[in-house]
């Protein structure tokens, strides 16, 4: 199931690489020529044509957002747009889409939580014969550049493209290097040592926790399927089967319940990402395992402590593999919509290269274009320093998915979620993970019936 | 009989009051009149009622279609060790949010019922929490919460007590929760029995004085029975305030840890806009619903018992 489109991905991602690099050595004649094609599409054919578009609240809907613009002054088509915080715009994507009758012809969905869901409700249309059409595709879009495994990430088991990645998180592990160096400590070469790590680097006198990462459940899920992907297995197997009980995942539930419960600061089993790290940003915890998407305020010297102290590394290698925990946004035209065209056109300006660019500069996540990762110029004026980048392209290079691509993402975080949260308050792994696994068994069953 | 003879007849033949013959004066032109107000009824009340006990029937998900179930959904409801961890959570919460605003209300109004300088001042700064936003409430108190970073902690430490863990510890999250509730509401409670204190009559204290009693005896014997049936309209509202409470709590905790603060109203928030299992959701709410009416007709009760007594 999941593994046929996963498991390509670290050769699809090897593809992307290539695609990065020779995006970087065609260079600037490239430019040129994409400037002469450029004048010669009809952006206008769509004009005075009005569409909707339902966005989740973040940095990189702002993007889109100051771009809009741009984008009625360059085709003529008037955007209206909404931002909705996260957890209402899922729930009012699912409702609208369910309805038939959407009010909006482009939505923005994370596809860790929603891929299958969308395939099953078939809410958006295939972007592939839009891609293909050069009358509606302006040739410096360059779908090419788009990485291999990205799109990989996004497309659903039938082949269908039903939505366009442009935005990719990989979990890795930021560190505080003035506490990391006050007590002699080198950045773990393997998960385990990591918990050895930040065993040293507990120090709970001084306020300073050796680790922290989320402890809230169903926010909780993806750091131990991250810790589970160093056994070489996600959460299911490629016939969809829960690999949730098997020695690999309590492996991981002990490695987690050890770092958490051991080395977490207190109260950390209510933490979402944001208290994780507001904790990070006021130097009150040594290292934090979480999305590289959340590394915008860290430089900020307004809002961090941390200012030029934080180091950025690729998460350890388990026992038996090497994976950054991989998610993912995508965005797509509702397959009701009557403004297909004006929609598709909306999608390739919001998701061009001066736009993933834009998104890089602004540290508002990792763009799906490869293209964005050779311009140096950026990448030498960012706050970020060098290691934030290789830390991002180390990661893309060992990328997997880390959630299950089912349709009941949202139960199976909310069940395992709740056994990862008694485990930091000192429950036993194996038996929270059979109680889960057993619970959620039944409801896996029969999402794949309906 | 037709429809204009008869209440004619009624007139001319019936020395008794109109209330006695109220069934005949309904024909059909007089329900015209009411015919509105019932379709409205019948819309908005009604009509979702019975689509909820529909759907409580069927196994139906956002994005499939029903299948009838029968009673299979409450079935599975009494089997589910979560929905009834939420009913034990509910009540637990419920009952402190109940008594404890109760208790301190009470005791607020009989403090601002004497004369002392400041007084309207005072009253005013206590009333306030009840006038500010229960979500921008609970975000307030969310980051006071913080074990690392909050005030609360901070204030303790100045005393060397060490960090609590408020809402971030399965024990401690409901009576936590509970502090914000008693904060917002008391207020409210002391307004009501307030204006309870307000009417009362002079006289049984000048006869309790001239009989020697003591301040207690006087609010025992005196003070507390005449006040009582304002006591129990602040008891009906508060129960029904913290029976739906939803907002603080979802803010707050949105149920944690784990699921040690996850009331009915979080389970079923769950079921239905988390899950998408709308059958299963709607079965909660016909249990919720069930729930609700019986505790009404209780207190309804014991109000009207004790407007009897007094």
């Amino acid at each position: 199931m999941s593994d046929i489109i996963l498991k390509p991905t670290r050769r699809a991602l090897m593809r992307g690489a290539a695609a990065l690099g020779a995006a970087g050595a065609i260079g600037s004649p490239m430019v040129l020529r994409e400037a002469r094609a450029q004048g010669a599409f009809n952006w206008k054919r769509f004009s005075g044509t009005s569409i909707d578009v339902l966005l989740v609240k973040n940095p990189r809907s702002d993007l889109f957002q100051a771009a809009e613009k741009e984008f009625t002054e360059l085709t003529g088509i008037k955007v209206s747009s909404e931002q909705v915080p996260e957890q209402q715009q899922r729930q009012k994507a699912v409702i609208e889409f369910a309805s038939g009758r959407p009010s909006f012809d482009v939505s923005g969905i994370s596809l860790h939580v929603q891929k299958r869901m969308a395939a099953k409700g078939k809410w958006f249309a295939d972007l592939t014969p839009m891609i293909k059409d050069a009358a509606l595709t302006s040739p410096d879009f360059n779908f090419e550049d788009f990485g291999a495994g990205a799109v990989a990430y996004a497309r659903q088991a039938d082949g269908a493209l039903d939505t366009l990645p442009f935005f990719v998180d990989y979990w890795m592990v930021y560190y505080n290097k003035e506490l990391f160096d006050a007590k002699g400590v080198a950045f773990p070469k393997t998960m385990d040592e990591m918990a050895v790590a930040a065993a040293k680097l507990n120090d709970p006198a001084k306020g300073v926790a050796g680790f922290v990462s989320r402890g809230l459940k169903n926010a909780n899920v993806p750091v131990w399927a991250c810790l589970l992907l160093g056994q070489g297995i996600e959460t299911t197997s490629a016939e969809g089967k829960l690999l949730t009980d098997t020695p690999e995942a309590i492996w991981a539930g002990e490695l987690y319940k050890k770092l958490n419960k051991d080395t977490g600061p207190v109260g950390q089993v209510g933490f979402n990402w944001n208290e994780c790290q507001t904790t990070f940003m006021q130097g009150r915890a040594a290292m934090w395992l979480d999305g590289i998407g959340f590394a915008t305020p860290l430089e900020d010297p307004s809002k961090s402590r941390i200012v030029g102290k934080v180091g950025y590394g690729v998460t350890p290698p388990g026992p038996k593999a090497h994976h950054a925990g991989m998610f993912g946004d995508g965005i797509g035209i509702s397959r009701g919509s009557q403004k297909k065209e004006a929609a598709w056109l909306y999608i390739q300006h919001m998701t061009n290269k001066a736009q993933q660019l834009a998104m890089l500069k602004a540290g508002a996540g990792a763009p799906a274009r490869s293209s964005a990762y050779v311009d140096k110029a950026t990448i030498e004026s960012s706050k970020f320093g060098k290691q934030y980048f290789d830390c991002l392209l180390d990661s893309a290079k060992i990328a997997r998915a880390a959630l299950p691509q089912i349709v009941p993402v949202t139960e199976f975080r909310d069940v395992f979620g709740v056994g990862l949260t008694n485990m930091i308050g000192g429950a036993d792994v194996a038996a929270e993970l059979k109680k889960a696994t057993e619970a959620f068994a039944p409801v896996l069953a029969k999402s794949e019936q309906g | 009989m037709t429809a204009t003879s008869l209440p004619t007849a009624t007139i001319t033949t019936s020395p008794q009051p109109a209330s006695a013959h109220a069934s005949a004066d309904f024909t059909p032109r007089y329900w015209l009149f009411a015919a509105p107000a019932v379709l409205v009824v019948a819309a908005v009340i009604v009509f979702p009622w019975l689509f909820t006990l529909y759907m409580s029937s069927q196994d139906w998900k956002i994005g499939g279609g029903p299948e009838f179930v029968g009673l299979h959904n409450f079935r599975e409801l009494f089997n589910d060790a979560r929905f009834i961890e939420s009913m034990g959570h509910t009540a637990y919460f419920t009952i402190l949010a109940v008594v404890l605003p109760i208790v301190f209300g009470t005791a607020a109004a009989l403090v601002f019922h004497r004369e002392f300088p400041f007084r309207g001042l005072l009253r005013t700064i206590f009333v306030m929490p009840m006038m500010a936003t229960p979500v921008a409430v609970a975000l307030v108190w969310t980051m006071m919460f913080h074990p690392q970073l909050g005030v609360l902690n901070y204030l303790l430490s100045l005393v060397g007590i060490g960090p609590q863990p408020w809402v971030y510890s399965p024990n401690a999250v409901i009576p936590t929760l509970i502090l914000v509730e008693v904060w917002h509401w008391t207020p409210l409670v002391m307004l009501i029995v307030l204006g309870g204190l307000a009417g009362l009559p002079a006289e049984p204290y000048e006869s309790a004085l001239i009989d020697g009693a003591n301040d207690w005896h006087m609010f025992r014997h005196i003070t507390l029975p005449l006040v009582w049936p304002f006591i129990m309209v602040a008891i009906v509202i508060r129960t029904i305030d913290a029976l739906k409470a939803f907002d603080t709590i979802f803010v707050i905790t949105q149920g944690g840890p784990g699921t040690a603060s996850e009331t009915l109203n979080i389970f079923l928030y769950l079921q239905a806009f988390q899950f998408y299992k709308i059958g299963y959701a709607s079965a909660v709410v016909v249990i919720f619903f069930v729930i609700i009416i019986m505790l009404s007709l209780l207190l309804l009760y014991a109000r009207q018992k004790s407007k009897w007594n007094a």
